[in-house]
């Protein structure tokens, strides 16, 4: 009887998370979506621990144990989860991704000291995979976060990627080892599989540079999916599985989507390489700017039909999406009509920009994809890119020399004029100088996003 | 050769289960719009927090004189909690945000 509430509680879990996946792929009932996976994680949760019988046919115990962990790590998670900052997002989803990863090594190494001798060879596999890529997407995902927050810095050394390819190998055949040999037996070569993964995540990491951390991060959670399923395996445990599996699919399919949107090839990314060759892009030939004065741009935007805002990190750094919702609603206010190009690369994480700007309370109406912003620009009047650079790069288009060639961007250019606020004349995030700036239909409006925004409302007001 | 044949036949079910949800996570999130791809992530990754039941089982089991075991398993279950409120929690602060103008004004 108690075992079969606890199946049909597996079970509702595991439609909610499919339901819960279906809901979140829509902005209306995203946030319910979210509800649904809640509950059905709470439902299995509770389940496991009143109504769990071991194959021997026992009752959990260690109850205050469990008790005490779970309130620990509730208390942390919801205080670090409310706790952080919407720019941070992308750093927080990656050490939740660590814990996640942590955890499923943990277990297999725990799985692994009771692994009595005779089990079959199957099962040492799965607590084998686990540890593996629990592991690895464990100190990846840790590293990922150094570099996010600007506390790693990108390391690459000569011959990096043969390091690497060896130390995959050496997992590979140690594992191989230990499965032929009697089940629980050399404990020790469990523990160097283990270290070599530890190791082997933070040297997959280290070199990649920071434009392709949203690629790692989603390669990293796809890989924390395949762990748990890993471990639903070895317990038999179907919520388990189908969660594991849905997020280890998911996770993928988004990895190669971003990789597209990129124009990288998983396999460099994987890899590790692409971080190691940025002389490889030639400084472009300097041309002169233009600059445009604050009441300049003021009057251009304030008499403007149609202006299209182009948001990138550097907004985001300088905290100016709520400014920027004030300069929109003013000149809506003034009939203007004013909209969002969102490169789906724009900030830190592909969908980080909508983040940010749904959070100023800009309507996700007004947001316009990358083809739809592209259609548009040829009849916008002002185009006003704020801290945005190599998605509006057009050496993406008609520079096959540059790294980023190939990857779609957002055709600016094609507007009647193009206003950049930069904070200099720096170069992106991925290194290359930007041609965009020398058109003569661009013009630079220098200074921080947030104070510059500032001065234009205030201009703008006084028209 | 035998032994993973006889693997696959006792565990047909869970290969079942395995395929099909492969597909299902492929379908679903093929539909997401790019304004989603960051809840969604994170709401992914709240999901496959569900590895905690996998520590409290893990724990749960281990006798109770077995410290070493006893430790490992704790730290497990925080971290597994972390992974699965902490996910939660965030992505519920994301969508909080999205609002639509038609359904807020």
């Amino acid at each position: 009887m108690e075992t079969n509430i606890l199946s049909v509680c597996y079970l509702l879990g595991s439609i909610s998370f499919i339901v819960g996946l279906k809901m979140l792929s829509h902005p209306e009932t995203a946030r319910k979506g979210n509800q649904v996976s809640a509950a059905g994680m709470g439902i299995a949760i509770l389940g496991t621990l009143l109504l769990y019988r071991t194959p021997d046919g026992r009752h959990l115990h260690n109850y205050g144990w469990i008790a005490g962990a779970l309130v620990t790590g509730g208390v942390i998670g919801t205080r670090a989860a409310r706790k952080v900052k919407m720019t941070a997002m992308p750093e927080m989803v990656s050490i939740f991704n660590g814990m996640g990863g942590l955890c499923a090594a943990l277990i297999s190494t725990l799985e692994f000291g009771r692994l009595a001798g005779g089990v079959a060879f199957l099962h040492p596999l799965m607590i084998l995979a686990g540890a593996v890529i629990g592991s690895i997407s464990f100190s990846g995902s840790m590293i990922a976060y150094g570099k996010l927050s600007g506390k790693v810095k990108d390391h690459a050394f000569p011959g990096q990627q043969v390091v690497n390819l060896v130390m995959l190998a050496a997992i590979i055949l140690l594992s191989a080892g230990l499965l032929s040999g009697p089940a629980g037996s050399l404990a020790a070569i469990f523990y160097i599989i283990l270290a070599l993964s530890l190791c082997y995540g933070v040297l997959f990491v280290a070199p990649i540079g920071g434009a392709d951390m949203p690629v790692v991060i989603s390669f990293l959670n796809s890989l924390t999916g395949m762990a748990t399923a890993f471990a639903g395996f070895l317990y038999k445990n179907p919520v388990m599985l189908t969660g594991g599996i849905l997020v280890g699919s998911a996770g993928a399919i988004l990895t190669l989507l971003m990789c597209k949107a990129m124009n990288r090839s998983l396999k460099n990314v994987l890899i590790g390489s692409f971080g190691g060759d940025k002389t490889a892009s030639a400084p472009g030939k300097q041309g002169t700017y233009k600059e445009i004065g604050l009441s300049d741009a003021a009057m251009v935007l304030g008499y403007a039909h149609k202006v299209m805002i182009v948001p990138g990190y550097g907004l985001a750094v300088a905290q100016a999406q709520h400014t920027c919702h004030e300069l929109e609603k003013l000149l809506a206010d003034k009939g203007t009509e004013v909209k969002y190009a969102i490169h789906p690369v724009a900030g830190r994480m592909p969908g980080h920009m909508n983040v940010l700007l749904a959070e100023a309370n800009v309507s996700y109406d007004d947001l316009l994809e990358t083809d739809q912003s592209n259609e548009q620009f040829p009849d916008t009047d002002v185009v006003l890119v704020l801290g945005a650079n190599d998605v509006v790069n057009p050496a993406a288009e008609n520079d096959p020399s540059s790294p980023i060639y190939g990857m779609p961007i957002l055709q600016v250019g094609k507007a009647k004029m193009v206003i950049v606020n930069k904070r200099s004349m720096r170069p992106g995030y991925a290194g290359i100088d930007n041609q965009l700036f020398f058109q003569p239909n661009t013009s630079m409006l220098f200074g921080d996003a947030k104070e510059v925004l500032r001065q234009l409302i205030h201009q703008i007001k006084a028209l | 050769m035998e032994t993973i044949l006889h693997f696959i036949q006792v565990n047909l079910q869970m290969f079942y289960v395995v395929i099909l949800s492969i597909f299902l996570g492929i379908e679903v999130i093929s539909r997401v719009p790019s304004v989603l791809h960051t809840p969604l992530m994170s709401g992914a990754n709240a999901i496959h927090g569900v590895i905690i039941i996998g520590s409290i089982i893990a724990i749960g089991s281990v006798r109770q004189d077995n410290y070493l075991a006893l430790i490992l398993g704790f730290i497990a279950v925080i971290v597994g909690t972390l992974n699965v409120v902490g996910g939660f929690v965030v992505t519920d602060r994301m969508l909080e945000m999205f609002k639509s103008r038609k359904g807020n004004k």
